[in-house]
């Protein structure tokens, strides 16, 4: 399958991220292939902001894209597990205590 | 994600952590595919399998990264893959009225609807690599006829009528598998569909709409309109695959929650949805058969011609030889781009490395 990789003129993968509109992350939303950066630019926005889905759009080469594998996840989550004390509904607060 | 979660927080939990880290396991990164179908040695299988059968038993996604059984990762790559062939040669019926279209107007719509089919196809080859297929092999698969796309772009398009005839019962016919889609159980096809169906709706009407306006012009438009329901009609039913009892992978892909509906249901909910929306244009649907169950709640209707869609399938439609021709010439004649793009950005890396070097 990658044995055609770079002999037929292959375009390397890139994700997508596009900001939906101000005040907004930009959200994975796909991948493409394009040649290089600026093509991956223009590729983006034909393909994932047809209908102003978007104001901004960031691309990214998949390969440069670091993440965590699935063989780790479940120590490589374990610190965020068992922390309660992180989160409000951790605390008791007394019904009659406004605004809190 | 939010099975690895403490159920003690809650699932209000769940959506930043899914934005944080779920969004990284959709990627398409090189390694995904290889790595993904062989299970970690420090997991045995059936566990693999109680985890996975647990996400689809609890309606979650299966995500790329996941573990998931071999025959649920063929059938996903086969069947997007079907899916993402039928937008690319779905193009071609309706694109060879592009420079033919009797106004502007109908032009432009009918370019952006073109171009969207096109960007459909990208969506759900973006999505099949997901799954370690690649975006070439894919493109070869199909030049090569050995993956299928949808038997209804097979028959041909000879007048501007079916243009909308398409985009009324094809693109209605497709809304109608698609719509279910949105909750199948693969993350990123689901994630597609969400896309294509918002989009596929402008389908719908534009060619409803273009269908209403020529009824209203000459009896030579009015009768124009109804020899493409006609012709389109069948196929269109048949676009929803073999009635139930002959469709032996259906089962297993309604158990993986691949699939949401079966075959018969989806061309049930077709015909019952078409059926006023005919009486509305002024056209006669051509099935003598055709009449309210009030019993049933549902419209009965003939039984199409199945021998004709295994014959279309297995590649003896009016125009599969076409339209396949004009796949394979479009993607030889395009080689020499992507070459030469592929050379340019080479070349662009090379400049930038001399001249940070110096």
């Amino acid at each position: 399958m990658s044995d055609t990789e770079g002999t037929k003129g292959n375009w390397p993968l890139y994700e997508v991220f596009v900001r939906g509109k101000r005040g907004l992350n930009h959200v994975h939303v796909g991948s493409l292939h394009a040649a290089d950066d600026r093509m991956a630019l223009t590729h983006a926005r034909d393909l994932y902001t047809r209908r102003n889905e978007g104001v901004s759009i960031w691309v990214v080469r998949s390969e440069h894209i670091a993440a965590s594998t699935r063989d780790e996840k479940d120590p490589f989550f374990a610190p965020s597990a068992d922390k309660v004390y992180r989160h409000p509904t951790f605390y008791d607060i007394p019904d009659d205590v406004p605004h809190i | 994600m939010g099975r690895h979660f403490p159920k003690g927080l809650g699932s209000s939990y769940h959506g930043p952590n899914e934005r944080s880290v779920g969004k990284w396991d959709s990627m398409t990164s090189p390694q995904s595919g290889t790595s993904s179908s062989a299970p970690p040695a420090d997991r045995a299988e059936p566990e693999l399998q109680r985890h996975f059968d647990d996400t689809i038993a609890h309606n979650q996604r299966i995500e790329p990264r996941d573990w998931m059984p071999e025959g649920y990762r063929r059938t996903l790559i086969r069947q997007i893959a079907q899916h993402a062939h039928s937008e690319i040669i779905g193009m071609q019926p309706e694109g060879e009225w592009i420079t033919r279209a009797p106004s502007l107007r109908r032009k432009a719509i009918l370019f952006a609807k073109v171009q969207d089919e096109a960007g459909h196809g990208l969506y759900l080859y973006s999505a099949a690599e997901t799954l370690g297929a690649d975006r070439a092999d894919l493109t070869e698969r199909l030049i090569e006829g050995r993956q299928k796309y949808s038997s209804i772009f097979n028959y041909p398009t000879p007048t501007f009528a079916d243009v909308g005839v398409i985009g009324w019962f094809v693109d209605g016919a497709a809304i109608c598998n698609q719509v279910p889609l949105c909750r199948s159980s693969y993350g990123p096809y689901a994630r597609a569909m969400v896309r294509v169906c918002k989009e596929e709706s402008f389908h719908q009407r534009q060619g409803y709409e273009l269908l209403l306006t020529m009824m209203r012009g000459t009896d030579e438009q009015r009768a124009m309109v109804q020899d493409a329901v006609d012709r389109w009609w069948w196929p269109s039913l048949m676009m929803f695959g073999p009635p139930d009892d002959d469709s032996p992978n259906s089962a297993q892909s309604m158990a993986w929650k691949i699939k949401r509906h079966t075959n018969d249901e989806l061309r049930q909910r077709f015909v019952d949805m078409t059926v006023p929306q005919a009486e509305k244009l002024g056209v006669t649907l051509p099935d003598p058969e055709l009449r309210w169950n009030e019993e049933r709640g549902h419209h009965d209707f003939g039984t199409p011609d199945w021998s004709e869609l295994k014959r279309v399938i297995s590649g003896d439609g009016p125009c599969n030889a076409q339209r396949m021709e004009r796949r394979r010439t479009a993607h030889e004649e395009g080689a020499w781009v992507r070459e030469a793009a592929a050379a340019h950005a080479a070349k662009q890396d090379k400049r930038r490395e001399e001249g940070s070097a110096a």
